[in-house]
């Protein structure tokens, strides 16, 4: 008996690989417990699983709808996919930014909406021309989200208040002061969102014409992807990277080797901040257009889930944020046509985030069975070389 | 003056019955950034329940409140274990397992709420509606001047709160299981060595925890919203956290800390009522609590002690 369970264990450790495989095939594990635990919902309420996961990806263009509507098709489906993911991507490299520092940046929906809030009402409602008005947009974005992540990393290493309480705080201040101002002074009380931004300031091009598709072209996704790269070689391949990644894992050890874990902390909730901030402007003035009050965005909490699932690590995130965009951004669509309640989409997500929490206990016992597996043969080599000397 | 303590009292107290939950947890060992998703799956159970036996009671019967706060009391210890079990079974980064337990409250509880409405009562609603809660007026002491309000219009469930409080500070600092508690916190190998086990004791405080928590949570539900929906998420969970670091981990300081809070909220409704401003400024209003608690820390983070052990992971081979 034992022995069969032996050989079950060594089949599972084949198959999730050493360490470094481990990297890709616990997350994918998680991701397989969460779609897993979805199918088991869809069952309960009487849908084919299939059919309804068939339908998220209908909603983002990657698999093709029964019919379109004149003028749209798949394409124009995956542009608009395209323009709910960038705003996802930057969030989750902000999210992982600030983990590889050992902080938690769960205000990244704070800062997406000072940043957004705050490009709107100084370009998205200038005249300027657009070829001033989109870099501007940018900058702003940056410059605001630096700036409120590098008030939460001043109060973590000033103050030593836990940055998860003090960013769930600047969430709530932000959601209801940005809400008066918007309710105060831009609402357009038809739609009940603040006033839409000019087409010049707008980070995503509408209604373009592209090979008889209407459809929309987000530029921003070439950024995010450049930014992608960038956080890539950053945290890999320089001295700042690691002393980030240093700080994160044992900010005692890092400071006895000479490295300043305060400064790493403000710096890295600048970037953070900064990675927010490009997520804000890309949201709001790219894929929405104008900003709803008394309303957080679910990005920055999504953001968290892609963060985990990707291991904080840039290129495993660019896996994760697809996945969960399709999620998120496929639920409206499976909802109107499986008529299955909208909210599903974060449920599923939600469990995926469970099994990920779980992602450092699986490796670990993982090590564990690699160990006795290890020990046993040898083990049972010695009992062999003990026979053959014996016989000998 | 009357309505800022009534106010602020109804809502001092569950806040404060919250805190109370964080600091089980905390003085045990366990980070809890999960009292908001403690206290919104705890109320959702209660709230399940007067959604489904509604028809068993007269319509101005006070019954379904009790029995929703005891279940909102076991469900809240009852998801609580989630908590528990990724902590301390699965080891569990903390921070990231109290962020965890709170998005998935939220998604799932705003899921089954419309499920719920829609599959079994045919309704297209995102909220159970619960009865409006009597209020009690103490007869002699409610005349008092100033002080009189504190007796007026009171909800019952601020007695249950006052006596679980009561009751829970007394486990915390009067008796054995209370002292080994703290002692988890602090260092949880002298627990071990002394006999006791270190994981159940933090599964019982973190069912505490869950169970205060899921009484904070009903409890707004009914002063609040007189309805369950996805609006009870509003951070109060995490302004607990800040009432109990400010609060020094101790009961008694963080009962002030609520104080606080809570006067400042109803003080603050009754300046936007009395100068008659729109009601958009409610939303600047709304943020006091939240500034309040972040000048506070900045004040107060300092001098801190928090328990020695809080967000380790108790391993056994160390000692």
């Amino acid at each position: 008996m034992k022995k069969k369970s032996n050989h079950l264990k060594a089949a599972l450790l084949a198959v999730m690989g050493d360490e470094k495989r481990q990297n890709i095939t616990v997350p994918l594990l998680e991701v397989l417990f969460g779609l897993l635990a979805g199918a088991v919902i869809f069952l309960i309420l009487g849908k084919n699983p299939l059919q309804a996961f068939n339908a998220f990806l209908q909603g983002c263009g990657i698999s093709a709808k029964a019919n379109y509507a004149g003028g749209k098709g798949m394409f124009t489906d995956f542009m608009g996919y395209l323009d709910n993911w960038t705003p996802m991507l930057f969030a989750a490299l902000s999210v992982a930014v600030a983990f590889k520092a050992g902080l938690f940046n769960i205000g990244v929906s704070g800062q997406m909406l000072m940043a957004g809030f705050t490009a709107m009402v100084t370009v998205g409602y200038s005249p300027l021309p657009a070829i001033v008005a989109k870099p501007l947009v940018i900058i702003i974005g940056i410059v605001v989200g630096a700036l409120v992540g590098a008030l939460i990393g001043y109060l973590k290493y000033r103050f030593n208040i836990n940055e998860v309480v003090s960013s769930i705080m600047l969430n709530y201040i932000f959601q209801y002061v940005l809400s008066f101002f918007i309710f105060t002074f831009f609402i357009n009380p038809l739609t009940r969102q603040s006033q839409a931004i000019s087409d010049a300031s707008r980070l995503t091009l509408q209604n373009v014409m592209i090979a008889g598709y209407k459809t929309v072209i987000p530029l921003g996704f070439v950024l995010a992807v450049i930014a992608v790269a960038v956080m890539h070689y950053l945290i890999h391949h320089t001295k700042f990277g690691y002393e980030l990644k240093a700080v994160g894992l044992n900010p005692k050890a890092s400071k006895y080797a000479g490295i300043n874990v305060r400064r790493n902390i403000l710096f890295a909730m600048m970037l953070s901040g900064a990675l927010a901030g490009l997520a804000g402007v890309t949201y709001y003035l790219g894929y929405l257009g104008s900003i709803q009050p008394r309303v957080l965005s679910t990005v920055g909490f999504d953001s968290i889930a892609i963060s985990l699932l990707g291991n904080s690590n840039p290129i495993g995130i660019v896996f994760a944020s697809f996945l969960i965009t399709v999620i998120t951004k496929g639920s409206t669509y499976m909802s109107s046509s499986i008529g299955v309640d909208q909210q599903i989409g974060s449920v599923i997500t939600g469990l995926m985030l469970l099994f990920a929490a779980c992602g450092a206990y699986v490796r670990h016992r993982l090590r564990i069975s690699r160990m006795e597996l290890e020990e046993q043969k040898k083990e049972e080599k010695k009992e062999g070389n003990e026979k053959k000397e014996g016989q000998s | 003056m009357n309505s800022i303590i009534i106010d602020g009292m109804s809502f001092t107290l569950p806040l404060f019955i919250i805190a109370v939950g964080g600091i089980y947890s905390e003085r045990s060992g366990v980070t809890n950034l999960a009292l908001e998703g403690f206290l919104g799956a705890g109320g959702f159970f209660g709230a399940l329940f007067v959604a489904f036996t509604s028809s068993w009671f007269a319509a101005s019967s006070q019954a379904p409140m009790y029995f929703a706060i005891a279940i909102s009391m076991l469900g809240g210890a009852l998801y609580a274990m989630l908590h528990a079990v990724l902590c301390i079974h699965f080891k569990a980064n903390q921070v990231i397992s109290g962020v965890v337990v709170n998005i998935i409250a939220m998604a799932l509880t705003d899921f089954l709420t419309s499920q719920i409405n829609a599959q079994v009562f045919g309704a297209s609603s995102d909220r159970f509606v619960l009865s409006v809660s009597n209020r009690v007026t103490i007869p002699v002491l409610s005349s008092i001047p100033v002080l009189g309000a504190f007796f007026t219009d009171v909800y019952p469930y601020e007695f249950i709160i006052i006596v679980v409080a009561i009751a829970a500070w007394y486990l915390l600092y009067k008796t054995t299981f209370g002292m080994r508690l703290r002692a988890c916190g602090d260092n949880p190998h002298a627990v071990d060595a002394a006999g006791a086990d270190v994981a159940k004791i933090r599964y019982i405080a973190i069912a505490i925890s869950g169970a205060l928590s899921g009484l904070g949570g009903i409890c707004f539900a009914y002063s609040i919203y007189s309805s369950y929906s996805a609006s009870i998420y509003t951070g109060y969970g995490y302004l607990a956290i800040a009432a109990l670091i400010f609060g020094n981990w101790k009961i008694l300081p963080t009962f002030w800390a609520c104080v606080l809070f809570g006067f400042a909220r109803s003080g603050g409704y009754k300046i936007v009522q009395v100068l008659g401003m729109p009601s958009t400024y409610s939303d600047l209003i709304m943020i006091l609590p939240y500034v309040l608690t972040l000048l506070l820390l900045i004040f107060f983070s300092k001098n801190n002690q928090a328990p020695r052990a809080l967000g380790d992971i108790y391993d056994k081979g160390k000692r």
